[in-house]
C-alpha cells in the first residue's frame, strides 16, 4: 500500500480566538512524501495549526494550499486529508471494523471496496484480531493503531498527526515511533506531525519546524536544529540533557551582551588533579547506563555534561571543566538570535 | 476485613435506607393493594373483603377506560412533543458560544413556574370570555377548553411548553458528555454535518435520550395537576387521567377500595413504562474494558 504525497503549503497563516492570537503568521512548505514535525511547547499553536489545515477551523489571514490547490474555502471532506488526534477519537459506539470503515462509508464506497480496504489496513496495522471490539475493550496502543488505521484506509494525500504517541506509556512509544517511520517510508504519503517531544520530531522528521507563541522560530533538518539553533529558545528545546546556556563568564569568556550555549556531549569533566580548565564543583551526578549526566557548579551557575558511563563523584567534588571554543554558540541576550560567528573560536 | 464481614458491614449501613424504604414506599403499597381488594366506603360504614371484584368493575367502567385511554395519549403525545422539540433546542444551547448561561436561564423559566401556576397563567390566556386568545380569536376562543379532544390536546400544550426546557437541558448535559473530538474527527473523515449528527451525535446521545424518556413518561402518566388546573377532567369526563380519577373516587365518591384499584393499576403502569426505558438504557451499552 502507497500513496502518492503532496506538496502543502503554508502562507502567512494566521488565527486568533477571542482576540487571543494563536497563530501569528505562519509561513510552512512540506515536500511531497516528507514529514514535518511541528514542535513546541503547549500552547503556542500547534494543534491550531493543524486544525486549519485540516479545516476544521478557518484561518483570519493567510493561505493554505495542498497539492497547488488553494484550499481554504474548502470543507474538510474536500480536503482530502487525514488526522490522528491525541485522543485518538475513536467512535465509541463503533467496533473497530465500523471505525475503519467510516471514513470510505461516508466517501461513498462499494461495501466490497471498503471490505477489502479494511482488511488491508487491519493486516499492516495487524489489527485483524480486534476487528470486532469495540475501542473500550482496547489497550492505548491498540486504540493508537486503530486511529491510525481509520487515517491510513482512505489513503490520503497529507496525514496530520497530532500528537499521536503523548497517551502511550514510555515503553510503548518508542515501539510506536519506529513503526511510524517505517510507515512513512514505506507509504510516501506527506505527514505533517505535530508533537511537544523533541525526540519525536528528532528521530521522525525530515524537517522541524519550532513554533513558539505562535510564531515560527526555526525551520530546518534534524541536525540544523541541533547543530546550528537559530534561537536560545530552539537550542534549549532539542537535546537531551538541555543545552547549557549560561553568561559566558561562566565559562571563562569575557562578559557581553551574549549567552553562550554548550551541548552536554560538549563539556568534557575531569577529577585529575593538577588537569587543566575551570575549576567547578560537582552538584549531581546522574549513572544513565551507557553514560553518565554530570551537573556541575561553577559561579552560581549550573552545567551539565555527558560523561563516561565509568564517571562517579561524591558532591561537592572538585573537578575541572573543558571544552572546545568552536563548540561554543552564541546568542543575543535581548533578542534570543544567534550571533554569526565572524571569526573563530 | 474478610469477604463475609465486608457484606454484612454493607448490609448493616444499607437497612437504615432499606427500613425507610420499606417504611414509606412497601408499606403503603401493599396497605393500599389490600384496600383494593376491599369493598369500603366510610361514609356508609361499608368494609368488606370483595377480591378481585374492584378490577373487575373498572374492566367495564367506561370512565375509568376513557381515563387510561386519556392518560396514555397525553404521555405518548407530551413525550414526543417535548423529544422533538427539546432535541434542537439543545443542540442550539450547545452551540451556542457567547451568553450560552443566560439563554439557558431564560429557556428554564417555564419549568422553575410551579405547574399550579404555569397552567392557571395558561388558563385565564385561554379563558373563553377574557382571555388573551378571546381577543386575538373570538370565534374560536370558546371551543378550546370546552370541546374534549381541543380541551385535552391544551392541556399537552402547557405540559410540552412547561417541561420541554427540562428534557432540553438533559439532553444538552448528554451532548455535553460526548467529546468534541469524535464529531471534529468525523469532519475530517469526510462526514457533513448531517452525517455528524446521525451516525455520531445520535447514537452516542441515547443514553441520554432514553433517560429523558424515562423521567418525562413516568411522570406524565401521572399527570394530575396540568389537568386538574387547566380543565377539571372536564368537560364531562373527557380529559381526567387516571390519577385525576383516583383522588375522586378515593376523595370525593369515598369510595377507598376502588380508588385504591385504580391508584394500583396506575402504579402498575408507571412500573411497567419505567422497567421498558430501564430495559432499552441497559442493552446496546458499549462493552467496558475487561
Amino acid at each position: 500500500m502507497s500513496v502518492a504525497g503532496v506538496r502543502l503549503e503554508l502562507e502567512s497563516l494566521a488565527k486568533s480566538y477571542g482576540g487571543v492570537p494563536a497563530l501569528r503568521g505562519v509561513s510552512l512548505s512540506v515536500g511531497d512524501g516528507k514529514l514535518v514535525a511541528v514542535v513546541g511547547p503547549s500552547g503556542c499553536g500547534k494543534s491550531t495549526l493543524l486544525s486549519l489545515v485540516a479545516g476544521l477551523d478557518a484561518p483570519d489571514a493567510g493561505v493554505i494550499r495542498i497539492d497547488g490547490r488553494v484550499v481554504n474555502d474548502l470543507s474538510p471532506r474536500e480536503r482530502d486529508v487525514a488526522m490522528v488526534f491525541q485522543s485518538y477519537a475513536l467512535y465509541p459506539h463503533m467496533t473497530v471494523r465500523r471505525n475503519l470503515a467510516f471514513p470510505l462509508d461516508v466517501a461513498g464506497v462499494p461495501r466490497r471496496e471498503i471490505a477489502a480496504r479494511v482488511e488491508e489496513v487491519a493486516a499492516l496495522l495487524g489489527l485483524a484480531p480486534l476487528l470486532d471490539r469495540r475501542p473500550a475493550a482496547l489497550s492505548g496502543g491498540q486504540r493508537q493503531r486503530v486511529a491510525l488505521g481509520r487515517a491510513l484506509v482512505r489513503r490520503p494525500k497529507v496525514f496530520l498527526l497530532d500528537e499521536p504517541l503523548s497517551n502511550l506509556d514510555a515503553a510503548l512509544r518508542l515501539g510506536v515511533r519506529a513503526e511510524l517511520k517505517k510507515l512513512h517510508e514505506r507509504l510516501g504519503a506527506t505527514f505533517v506531525y505535530v508533537t511537544h517531544d523533541q525526540a519525536e520530531a528528532m528521530t521522525l522528521a525530515d524537517r522541524i519546524a519550532v513554533l513558539r507563541d505562535g510564531a515560527l522560530e526555526q525551520v530546518g533538518t534534524p541536525r540544523e536544529i541541533y547543530g546550528a539553533p537559530a534561537t536560545a529558545f530552539v537550542a534549549r528545546f532539542v537535546g537531551t540533557p538541555p543545552v547549557n546556556l549560561v553568561a559566558p563568564e561562566v565559562l571563562g569568556l569575557p562578559e557581553g551582551p551574549i549567552d553562550v550555549a554548550l551541548r552536554p556531549e560538549d563539556l568534557r569533566v575531569s577529577r585529575e588533579a593538577g588537569a587543566a580548565g575551570l575549576a567547578a564543583r560537582v552538584w549531581l551526578v546522574e549513572p544513565m547506563g551507557s553514560e553518565t549526566w554530570v551537573t556541575v557548579e561553577r559561579a552560581g551557575a549550573r552545567l551539565v555534561a555527558r560523561c563516561e558511563a565509568a564517571f562517579d563523584a561524591p558532591p561537592g567534588a572538585p573537578v575541572r571543566l573543558g571544552f572546545d571554543p568552536r563548540r561554543l554558540q552564541r546568542f543575543e541576550r535581548e533578542t534570543g538570535r544567534r550571533v554569526v560567528p565572524d571569526r573563530p573560536g | 476485613m474478610s469477604a463475609r464481614g465486608e457484606r454484612r458491614l454493607g448490609a448493616a449501613l444499607v437497612a437504615p435506607a432499606g427500613a425507610a424504604l420499606a417504611l414509606v414506599a412497601l408499606g403503603p403499597l401493599l396497605a393500599t393493594a389490600w384496600l383494593s381488594l376491599r369493598h369500603r366506603v366510610p361514609v356508609l360504614g361499608e368494609d368488606r373483603f370483595v377480591g378481585l371484584a374492584n378490577y373487575g368493575a373498572l374492566a367495564h367502567d367506561a370512565r375509568f377506560l376513557g381515563a387510561l385511554a386519556n392518560t396514555a395519549y397525553f404521555t405518548a403525545l407530551a413525550v414526543a412533543l417535548e423529544l422533538v422539540l427539546a432535541l434542537p433546542l439543545a443542540l442550539a444551547l450547545h452551540h451556542a458560544g457567547r451568553g450560552r448561561g443566560g439563554i439557558r436561564a431564560a429557556v428554564l423559566v417555564p419549568w422553575i413556574l410551579p405547574t399550579v401556576v404555569a397552567a392557571k397563567l395558561w388558563a385565564l390566556l385561554l379563558q373563553p370570555d377574557l382571555g388573551l386568545l378571546a381577543r386575538i380569536w373570538p370565534d374560536g376562543a370558546g371551543a378550546v377548553l370546552t370541546r374534549p379532544r381541543l380541551a385535552l390536546h391544551a392541556a399537552i400544550f402547557v405540559d410540552v411548553w412547561k417541561t420541554t426546557p427540562f428534557v432540553a437541558l438533559l439532553l444538552l448535559a448528554g451532548l455535553q458528555a460526548i467529546p468534541e473530538d469524535l464529531a471534529r474527527a468525523a469532519r475530517v473523515d469526510g462526514a457533513s454535518a448531517l452525517r455528524v449528527f446521525r451516525s455520531i451525535t445520535l447514537p452516542l446521545l441515547r443514553p441520554a435520550i432514553l433517560l429523558a424518556l424515562l423521567f418525562r413518561s413516568l411522570d406524565a402518566f401521572r399527570v394530575f395537576d396540568v389537568v386538574f388546573v387547566l380543565t377539571e377532567g372536564g368537560p364531562g369526563h373527557t380529559t381526567e387521567p387516571l390519577s385525576l380519577y383516583a383522588y375522586r373516587t378515593l376523595l370525593r365518591a369515598g369510595s377507598f377500595g376502588l380508588g385504591a384499584a385504580i391508584s394500583l393499576v396506575t402504579f402498575l403502569c408507571v412500573v411497567a413504562i419505567g422497567l421498558a426505558w430501564l430495559s432499552a438504557l441497559g442493552e446496546r451499552r458499549p462493552a467496558e474494558a475487561p
